[in-house]
């Protein structure tokens, strides 16, 4: 019980002492780090409880189901909590390494703790409205974060975010009345019956509705032209997470909603072909792209198709193979945008045209961009590889022979856009600015960054137990009755 | 009562919807307000025919509904805090550049330009 509410209630506390102490800049960093380790550890350890497919319920307040607010962790929840505590965590050490968000007066680490509570409430909680009061906790601290800076382009591209995420919102509020007037229920479990009575026509707009609000946050075709533009501008750190974490939140979401409330059993025609355009529209986008920035958040998008293909087939092979995708995207990606930010810090900018020489002078960073781009143009022996073998295996067997072949040639197309960035930024002669005047990079930076591609090969190496995990994972997907039992009994 | 009500709600996601569609960065933000305004309503007759208030004690067959007041609640105060953070960047906004038009997105111009006429260099990134 104490682990479900520490992941969601300890980075609240801790970002109201935080904003409390701002005059003490050391003691706002112990408190950051401090209490993600402490979430970490809580969420690591929920997982080991779970880690055999039960379900760890909790109560809050002590009211009855179906009225109160109910967290649930099964071991999907368990593992999105861990990968995420881990990746805020690692993500607060490189923004207090980074000039930009280092910035000693400012509400950089209350307004992350509270989006670290947002994201972990928005994977724990087992109720329809709870999951909105998350998604809102989370955008809200990302509305600050994205217009960090204040400047210009961080206000027009900030806005675009902000208006986009809040008509999502007033959608995904629409949904939930319509879902409560028609069942008089929002509790997930309870749902999960009571979706069942109503017509089937109220039964599939309702399904709909739904992917379109959470299709708007994880930016899957056509509703993803808000990503590109809003992520590259805001400061890297921020970028990172963002792209970590804030667009699985909506894919963990589209995959809760339909294999716990709009369940098929069967291939989802809809989902495939939305999952194999989303994977070639972004991919097409990210190989026009100039700036890393600006191409890696294509690649955002490319990348969700994937996981949106894993659900489709519904599937236990096609969901473990999602899961599996999930965590590998969360850590190679937010790497890679760690990268992004080391690269701009070394150079001053992230324009191809103007980027040259990288590996002459920085071979460090190329090192640290070569391992997870490889990885997420899925070549052997890398974790993309990995993670693409179980999904393309999983269309084959579930026949999905059309989806297959377009992840693999988006595939070809993410390796392209890789070397697009290899050869225009860490090829060539060294810059004249890199030469005359190199410019350190921060330790602290570069050891995060580090720290995520080194996690990132351990994750190749713990491949087989990871993917059973996995499997676990897409066996409580596959068959709820455990997640219904558990949230009605406890 | 209901009837009436569905009208009501009608009419705020139509005006919401058409304000939100404007290039005024003010008129994009009173648009979500309204929008909100109707899916506050839209819980409320989502919880049913109207009764007695809600209080311990009275007679509890004759309650309304008091879940989708808590809820419309909880997503009235939600929208309060965004809004007031949209009107302090609209703010900013007209600080930084002097105007309540949403500019065209800078990237897109510098491809259109590109379009237009494709020199070798591209436009000049700002």
């Amino acid at each position: 019980m104490s682990d479900l509410v520490i992941p969601v209630a300890l980075p609240l506390a801790a970002a109201a002492v935080s904003t409390m102490l701002g005059r003490f800049p050391a003691a706002r960093r112990v408190i950051g780090v401090g209490t993600l380790l402490a979430t970490t550890a809580a969420a690591v350890d929920l997982l080991l409880t779970v880690s055999d497919g039960s379900v760890v319920v909790g109560h809050i307040g002590g009211w009855p189901w179906p009225l109160g607010i109910t967290l649930v962790a099964d071991p999907l929840a368990a593992i999105m909590v861990v990968v995420s505590s881990l990746m805020l965590l690692v993500v607060l050490v490189y923004a207090i390494g980074s000039p930009k968000t280092s910035d000693e007066t400012g509400f950089f680490h209350p307004v992350y703790l509270i989006l670290a509570a947002g994201v972990s409430l928005s994977f724990l909680t087992g109720d329809l409205f709870n999951l909105f009061v998350a998604f809102e906790v989370t955008l809200t601290a990302s509305y600050v974060l994205i217009t960090f800076g204040g400047d210009r382009l961080q206000v027009r591209h900030g806005v675009t975010y902000i208006v986009i995420s809040l008509v999502a919102s007033a959608l995904f509020l629409t949904a939930i009345g319509l879902v409560y007037a028609s069942t008089g229920t929002v509790n997930m479990a309870d749902l999960s019956d009571k979706l069942g009575e109503v017509t089937p026509a109220l039964r599939s707009g309702l399904g709909l509705l739904f992917l379109v609000v959470f299709g708007i946050k994880a930016a899957i075709f056509p509703l993803f032209f808000w990503l590109p533009d809003s992520y590259p501008v805001a400061p890297s750190p921020v970028t990172a997470i963002f792209a970590g974490l804030l667009t699985k939140i909506g894919v963990y979401a589209i995959i809760r909603s339909h294999t716990l409330l709009f369940s098929h059993g069967q291939p989802s025609r809809l989902l495939l072909v939305v999952a194999a355009l989303t994977m070639l529209i972004g991919v097409l986008g990210a190989v026009a792209q100039d700036d890393v920035k600006r191409i890696l958040s294509f690649h955002i998008v490319s990348q969700i198709g994937y996981m949106v293909f894993g659900l489709a087939l519904f599937t236990l092979a096609g969901l473990a193979a999602a899961v599996f995708y999930i965590v590998h995207h969360i850590i190679v990606k937010t790497t890679l945008f760690l990268v992004a930010g080391l690269m701009e810090e070394r150079a001053g900018t992230g324009a191809l045209r103007r980027l040259s020489g990288l590996m002459h002078t920085a071979p460090v960073l190329a090192v640290l961009f070569l391992l997870p781009a490889l990885s997420l143009a899925g070549v052997p022996p890398f974790s993309g590889f990995v993670a693409k073998l179980a999904l393309i295996q999983a269309g084959f067997d579930a026949g999905a022979h059309v989806t297959v072949g377009v992840s693999l040639l988006v595939s070809l197309l993410t390796l392209f856009s890789m070397t697009k960035i290899w050869a225009g930024a860490f090829w060539g002669d060294p810059m004249e600015s890199d030469t005359i005047e190199p410019r350190r990079l921060p330790p602290l930076m570069v050891g995060a960054t580090a720290c995520l591609v080194v996690a990132s090969l351990a994750f190749v190496v713990a491949a087989a137990p990871l993917y059973e995990l996995g499997e676990v994972a897409a066996r409580g997907l596959v068959d709820p009755s455990v997640y219904v039992t558990a949230v009605r009994g406890g | 009562m209901i009837a009436v009500l569905v009208v009501a709600i009608g009419v705020l996601y139509g005006c919401g919807v058409y304000l939100i569609l404007q290039r005024n960065l003010t008129r994009i933000i009173i648009g979500l307000a309204v929008i909100a305004h109707g899916a506050n309503l839209l819980l409320l007759v989502a919880g049913g025919r109207a009764g007695s208030p809600p209080i311990a004690g009275t007679d509890a067959t004759a309650f309304a509904d008091p879940l989708p007041q808590a809820l419309a609640l909880t997503a009235i105060v939600i929208t309060f805090g965004v809004t007031a953070y949209l009107l302090a960047i609209a703010y900013r906004s007209w600080l930084l550049t002097s105007s309540d038009i949403v500019e065209d997105d800078i990237e897109d111009r510098r491809i259109a330009a590109h379009l237009d006429s494709p020199p070798a260099h591209g436009g000049e990134h700002r």
